[in-house]
Formats: C-alpha cells, structure tokens, sequence
C-alpha cells in the first residue's frame, strides 16, 4: 500500500511529471448524460420489489412533552402496515458519529418544533400522508427558549469546532490605539436546502442493513447509523452514487434514514422515506444565527495593531457543533493583539450545524464589511487598506503560509473589473432610476487535510479503475478522479473507470469542508505512483525516469504498450493519504477576492447585482470548469446570504415561519447576474499529495460582502443586520435632486 | 385490495409518445404517477409544493410543476418527460449543451430545467411576452434577462445559473 504521511513539501512526482495533460482540463463531466437525461438515479429511485413509504410524524409544539399519543385511527386507515411511535432509537432528528446519543434520543420529551416523533408505514405514500393526520398526540407544552439573547450568552467559549485565538494585549492596545472602529453585526439562520431532500430506501438482508440515502459521506455514515440504531457499523452499508446536493446539511445521517431502518425491520419489507420539504427544515441542520462584534485598531497608517471578532450562537441542547465564526478572522490580516473568541445561547431550536462555508458564510459578512468602513474613515482605498495589512506569517501564531495569492488576487480582480473606475465616494452615480456602486471584499476558506484511501487497478487491457467511498454531490468528484488516474497513468479519459458513494469500497472522509476532491485525489495519486513504480521495475527502470502516456510506458529509451508490459496481469494498489506533521506546522486556506456592481433603486431601495468578478488561489486546479461552476454556485449563495436568505423563527411557538421555498428565498436565475472567475494557480506542495486546496466553500466566503460593500457605494447605507433587503435601505435612501 | 382508493379500472397514459396502463390510488400526483408507478423517476420531487420546478414536464407542449396536479386529469393529454427529450446516449440539443457549459452540479433540478426551458423557448417562438418584455406584443428577443426571467421557476440550489444561461441561449440560437 502506498501508505503516506505528508512531512516534507515535496513534490509528488506521479502528478508534476505526467505528460497526458488531462488533469486540470475543462472536461466535461462524466457523469453529465446521466444526469442531464433523468437517467442518474438518486436514493428514492433506486427500485426495490415490495417496498413500503413511510411518513415521518413530527412534533407540532416547540417545548414540552407528549402525553399520549393514540394512534388507533391511523392504524385502522386503509394501507396502514404500521404506525411506530414508541422505539426508544427513533430520533429526534439527523444523526451522527460525535455527539452524545441523548442528543437525538429524546423519547417523549419536544425540545423543538418539527422534532421527529414516529413515523406511519403503508402501501403507498398517499395513505402514510393520510394516516399521519389521524395520529393523535397529546402534549404537555413548556414556555420554549424560542428568542435565545444573543448578547447574553449561556456558555463562555464553549468545546466546539473551533479554539479561541487570544494573543498579545488586547483590550490595552485597542483602547490605547489612534483609530478604533467597533461594530456589532448579526445574521440570521440559513438553510442548506439542498434540491433533492433527505431520503432513504431501507432494506435488511438478514442482519445487515442497506441504505440507499442521500448523504455527503457513505463510510462515515455506517459509523452514525451503527450507533444510532445499536448494531455493528460492520453491518451497515450506505450506497449514494448520485446525491441532489449536500451543502452540509448531509454531512450527518438524515432522521428519514433511521426511522426506514427500524420501519423495514419491524414490516420485513423495504421502506422508502422522504422529508417533506418542510419537514427539512427542522430535521436537518440550520446554519446557527450569529451575533457579531468587530473591533479594528489601527494607527495612523492604517497598519492594524489589534483585532477584535467575536460572535454568539445558538445551538440547541446537547448539541456540540458551534459555528466557527472567526475561523477565517484568525490568519486573513496583520494585527499583533487578536481576540477571536464564539460563545453560545442556548436555544429550544432545531440543530444548528455546518453549512456551506461554516463560519466564514457569516463571519466575512461582518469582517470584510468592517474592513471596507474602516478602510473609508482611515481614507484609504480598501483594496490598500488590505495590502497594509497583509501577514507574511500568521499572525495568529506565527506559522508559515501555504501558498497565498492573496494579493494578486486582489491586483488581477482590481484590473479585470475596471475598480479603477470607481468613485469613492458613496451615491456619486446615477443611472435613470438607479445609483450604481461598486464593492470587494476578500475570500478566505480554510483548507483542511483528512485521511482518505482509494484502491487504483490497472487493468491486464490497459485501462484503470478507481474505487473510494468518496461521494458525487455535484462537486465533480467522478469527473475528477477519472482525471487524476488519467494522468498519473498516462492515459486518455475513456480508460478510466470510476466507482465511487458506496461504503464498501475504501474508506475516505466523503464531502465535506472542502476537503472531498484534494483529499481522495490524493490517496488516488499515492495509489498511481505505487503502480507507476511497479511498471517502472518491469523496465528496469526508476519511478523517476518513467513516463506514462497514451498508454504507453517510456524507459531506459524503450517505449512499450501497457498492455504488453502487463503481460495479461493487472496491477493493484491502496493509496492512503492523510495529514503528517507538516499539517499542523503551517497554515493552509484557499483565498480569493470579489467584486461586484450592484445598482440600487432610488425610490424603492430594491438591490440587483448587476455582475462579479472574482480570482481565486485554490491550489492546482483539478478542473478548470468544475472548479469554477463550483466558485460560481459559491457566488451566488454570497448573493442569497446578504440580500434574501433569512430562516424566521415564530417566538410564540418556535417553528419556522418560512421552511419551504416559497416563503424562504434562495436566489433564482432572475438575481443571478454574469459572475466572471479566474485562478492563479500555484500547486501548494504544503496542502497535501495532490498539490490542491478546497474550492467548494470558497466562493460564498466573501461575496456577500463585497455585495453589501457596493450597495454602501451607491446608495451611502450601511446596514449591519443581514440580509439587507430593501426596507432596510428605504427610509436611509438619498434625497432626491 | 379494500385499503386503496381507486377509481375501479385502469388509467391510461400516453408519455413520451408510448402507452401506459397503471391503477394508482386517485391522490396520486402526475409526479408520483411517474416516480412511484411508471418506473420514470427523472422527474425529480424538490417540494411537492410548486415552488422549485424540479419536477416540470411538458403537457401537451406546456410546461408544468407534475407535483401540483392530479394523475387522473391528464389521461388525455400527451405528455413529455425529460426521458422523453433525450436519452444518454442520444442527448437533445439542449442536453448537450447543459453538459457542455456545466449547467448542472448535483443534477436533481437538471430534467427540470431542460423540460422548461423546452416549454420556454416554444413560449419564446410563440411570441409570448414575459415580466421584463419591452413589449407585449411582437418577436421575443430572447435576451439573456428574458431567460433569467423565463426560468426563474427552476431553482438550482448548487447555482448553476449562468451556465444554464449559457446553454439555453446557444441553443436559443441555433437556426431551427
């Protein structure tokens, strides 16, 4: 097995010596006609003889306890097979390998509206719909922490994701600094929503489970389901070749799951569950709300000396995730004296958790604004602001950057967007019934390294096979690996074949954090360089003095066949990458900067962004048009989150107002302006084997902001509660002439 | 059997120009129709509310959200689904063109956004005006705003929107 710690920034020569130039190509993906066909097949699609529908119950009260539930009605409906209420392992919501089981076992007791209570089993779904209805429950209701106060929080730094950063004389350096600016943010709830909902086909032979679901991670689901329901991991298995996306609200295992799981054991046949969309809401994570301070002190230069972040969260008892909110503060500018610090209110809410860019979504929504208010009343350009204030080591703690572009980025997005076209001055342009501005903001993602195996087979005729658990939930991982494979091994795209989002094949850490594709193409090039070094030897030759190409092998001045040299016997081999002591010896991210063009309306305060551009330093480039796709999606989400997204919680009763898509706004193809992206691309030999930082989560840090910075320049509004809609603007908007 | 409800004999659909019989409980959606009976499961259920478009398929050359009508209404109606439209190794224009620019990531909302912008540019030839015609009377011009907006029924939550952009207005304009 090509077993690898990284531990020294060398290069991995398989990759930076291939010739087949494949990898980082535009190519299309391979598992596009599938899917643009309707003929890819997500886990409610999958057929199974015989199945049942399930329909999950939920609590219709957001504090309390069920008195007694009487479920004889439903029971007695035409098609009921089941109605289970009363197994102590139905959960409360999704489950997962970390927290306490208590979290979601809660049996009788409702600490949120929409918690998952038991679920009703029949021939088809409209009769499970029908009969959930006559399912009666009687509640004891409590007064529920429904508004928790952010500004007073319950837990002081609380064990979570992420370590408070204290360094140097905070509190003495800012009161004693020439500029001060202090402000204080906050943002609301966000929902993953994901297209396809959570959804699972059970299905039990004999005591090994199988589950066709919709999740991020297959092998590390087995670990969740295990616990959840008490059986051996071992005997679980997660299939999810194609997932309708993810966005971190399937980084756990959905309730559906469980609940199709103990449904199928309990009828003998298998069961098939969806989340109602609205059921989504509640039984999957929500990005917490966030309260935010910021303070920056300057001197008169405008080199800051300290920097202030702090947040308060809210999280719902039991429940240990806490939203990293300083995650991307901790290392994005200079400042000798930093406190970063998130502390938590607990709230009878449903789970908050990772979403899509934890912490930095909401974190540069604060930050990269402050940067642009601050920039102004120091009198400087933002973009100069940010210069002054670039680290050359972390300022955190003093350890060396991978790769950082971040300047550059800044330089070629200033020059691609025209900013030298902008007026600094706030509401000085005026289109008909429109002021136009222009912001940025900067873009930062932490990149994090996770161990991750991947078998590659090459086979007798030539062509190879790569098999991991990793997943496909649109970031392009089929198409991807096949790349990587391709050219390690020196041969064209057609020839490589990819299995991947089934648990049983080599375990990787799935979809998550951005580490999905950097990760598995790693242990899939360690995987290449053990079989390039086997092929190697058949020539006499050293790894080093191979090359791979259209299928050929090249050595010692022969140039052989793969298939002669194979002579009728594949060759196998196990990658395993994982982090090494270098990891943690520097710090890692991807960064990038946006720009955006927004016109406001002068009498009715409505926003449209009229175009971005954005450069991004993400490593090597895997794929030039996936990556991008999933810069631009990354993009757009930065446009839900500071001008719609907004998760409303009722305080009289704790339920989601707006938990569909009609009353929740995610953005629509009309608030999608043309988004223009570019990479610098330098491989980072520091990140990992493959020489590639995370791209997923990139383009949502950020982009908001440089939204709500170009709303300040053309209309002269500052607004701090997100998301700025318009009647936030409409009473503050300019005099007209 | 006693527990379903039934109008007591068969239904008759035609889909994608064949013939099918199925017996599904009357509540059935024409989504569920196609998902749960007909083994059509491209049609994807994103809400079963009509608020996302996964689940558009084109009834009598109109696009519809399936999940908000009834199987046991459109017996008559001649109906196309995006198996209908394409199949992998046979891609319709406006499928390959989706591939090309990367008008998708996880592609659930994918068969939803090719059937309408199907139904889309038929309205458009049609002369169909939208929210932000210049006119209401006259030629489309199928400007990129007139797509964003035409198109604004279909979400996408991975974003793909500028890339499906893209590959309706090359084919959009195409020479028909």
């Amino acid at each position: 097995m090509a077993d690898h710690t990284l531990s020294s920034p060398e290069r991995l020569s398989t990759l930076d010596r291939a010739v087949q130039r494949v990898l980082g190509q535009p190519i299309d993906r391979t598992d596009g006609p599938a899917k643009v066909s309707g003929d890819a097949r997500y886990s409610f699609e999958i057929e199974a003889d015989n199945a049942l529908y399930g329909h999950i119950l939920t609590a219709g009260i957001g504090a309390g306890r069920i008195d007694a539930i009487d479920a004889d009605a439903a029971r007695a409906a035409p098609g009921v097979v089941a109605v289970l209420v009363d197994d102590p392992r139905l959960p409360a919501d999704a489950v997962n390998s970390f927290d306490k089981l208590k979290s979601w076992r809660l049996g009788h007791d409702i600490r949120f509206f929409g918690q998952a209570i038991g679920v009703v089993v029949a021939e088809t779904q409209e009769a499970a719909r029908a009969a959930a209805r006559l399912v009666d429950i009687r509640y004891a209701p409590q007064q529920g922490r429904f508004t928790p106060d952010l500004s007073h929080p319950d837990e002081i730094e609380p064990e979570g994701l992420r370590p408070p950063v204290k360094t140097g004389d905070f509190d003495a350096i800012f009161a004693g600094a020439t500029f001060r600016y202090d402000q204080s943010y906050s943002t609301p709830i966000h929902f993953p929503a994901a297209m396809e909902p959570q959804a699972t086909l059970a299905r039990w032979e004999d005591d090994e489970l199988i589950l066709h679901s919709s999740l991020q991670s297959t092998g590390g689901a087995t670990k969740a389901v295990g616990r959840a329901l008490d059986i051996d991991p071992q005997k679980v298995r997660v299939i999810a070749p194609f997932v309708g996306g993810g966005f971190g609200g399937k980084t756990s295992v959905g309730a559906e799951a469980i609940y199709a799981a103990i449904a199928a054991k309990h009828t003998g046949r298998p069961v098939k569950i969806v989340q109602t969309r609205r059921q989504v809401a509640a039984l999957a994570h929500h990005r917490a709300p966030t309260r935010q301070r910021v303070r920056i002190a300057t001197d008169a230069d405008g080199h800051i000396r300290a920097f202030g972040h702090h947040a308060v969260i809210a999280q719902r008892d039991n429940r240990s995730f806490v939203e990293p909110v300083h995650i991307g503060t901790t290392h994005l500018y200079a400042g000798d004296a930093r406190l970063m610090t998130v502390d938590l209110a607990r709230a009878d809410h449903p789970t908050s958790g990772a979403v899509r860019s934890p912490g930095e979504a909401c974190g540069t929504l604060a930050v990269e604004v402050a940067m642009d208010e601050a920039a102004e009343a120091l009198g400087l350009d933002p973009i100069e602001f940010r210069r002054r204030n670039e680290p050359k080591v972390s300022p955190a703690n003093g350890k060396p950057f991978g790769t950082r572009k971040l300047i550059e980025c800044y330089e070629e997005g200033a020059r691609r967007f025209g900013w030298d076209q902008r007026s600094a001055k706030p509401a000085s342009r005026r289109e008909g019934d429109w002021w136009i501005g222009h912001g940025m903001a900067a873009a930062i993602r932490s990149n994090i390294t996770v161990e991750a195996r991947a078998t590659v087979t090459l086979e007798a005729d030539g062509s190879a096979h790569i098999e991991t658990d990793m997943t496909d939930i649109g970031t392009g991982t089929y198409t991807i690996l096949m790349q990587v494979v391709a050219e390690a091994l020196g041969l064209s795209p057609d020839r490589v074949r990819v299995s991947i989002g089934d648990s049983s094949l080599p375990r990787s850490a799935g979809s998550g954090g951005s580490f999905g594709a950097s990760s598995a193409s790693s242990a899939a090039a360690l995987a290449c360089q053990e079989i390039a070094g086997k092929l190697a030897a058949k020539l006499d030759a050293e790894a080093k003095d191979l090359t791979l190409q259209d299928g050929h092998a090249t050595a010692r001045n022969r140039r052989v066949p793969l298939t002669e040299l194979l002579g009728g016997e594949a060759i196998s081999a196990k990658g395993h990458a994982k982090p090494g002591k270098h990891t943690d010896a520097h710090v890692s991210a991807s960064y990038g900067a946006h720009f955006a063009e927004v016109a406001v309306n002068a009498f009715t305060g409505e926003v449209r962004v009229r175009r971005m551009t954005g450069i991004f330093d993400i490593g090597r480039v895997l794929n030039e048009k996936t990556a991008r796709s999933q810069i631009v999606g990354g993009i757009v989400w930065g446009i839900g989150s500071v001008l719609h997204e907004d998760g409303v919680i009722d305080p009289h009763s704790g339920q989601f107002v707006n938990p569909d898509f009609g009353e929740y706004h995610i953005p629509t193809h009309a608030d999608s302006p043309p988004i223009e992206v570019h990479f610098i691309e330098e491989v980072d030999n520091l990140a990992n084997e493959a020489g590639a930082k995370g791209v997923g989560e990139l383009g949502n840090s950020g982009a908001g902001a440089a939204v709500a910075n170009a709303i300040y320049n053309a209309c002269g509004i500052r607004v701090h509660d997100f998301p700025i809609t318009l009647d936030k603007l409409l009473s503050a908007l300019p005099e007209q002439d | 059997m006693a527990w379903e409800r039934k109008v007591g004999k068969a239904m008759h659909f035609t889909i994608n120009g064949k013939n099918y019989d199925a017996d599904p409980d009357i509540r059935t959606s024409l989504l569920d129709l196609l998902r749960e009976h007909l083994n059509l499961t491209g049609s994807k259920k994103g809400c079963d509310h009509g608020q996302c478009g996964a689940c558009t398929v084109l009834v009598n050359g109109r696009r519809i959200n399936s999940c908000l009508t009834l199987a046991v209404m459109h017996q008559d109606d001649e109906i196309t689904t995006i198996e209908g439209i394409g199949t992998p190794d046979n891609l319709a224009p406006l499928q390959a063109a989706f591939v090309k620019h990367d008008g998708f990531q996880c592609g659930y909302c994918t068969p939803g956004q090719i059937c309408s912008a199907t139904g889309m540019l038929n309205e458009a030839k049609q002369g169909w005006p939208s929210h932000v015609s210049e006119r209401l009377e006259g030629d489309v011009e199928l400007t990129d705003d007139e797509i964003r907006e035409r198109m604004s029924g279909n979400l996408c939550r991975c974003s793909a929107y500028p890339n499906i952009v893209d590959a309706i207005r090359e084919v959009a304009e195409e020479p028909a």
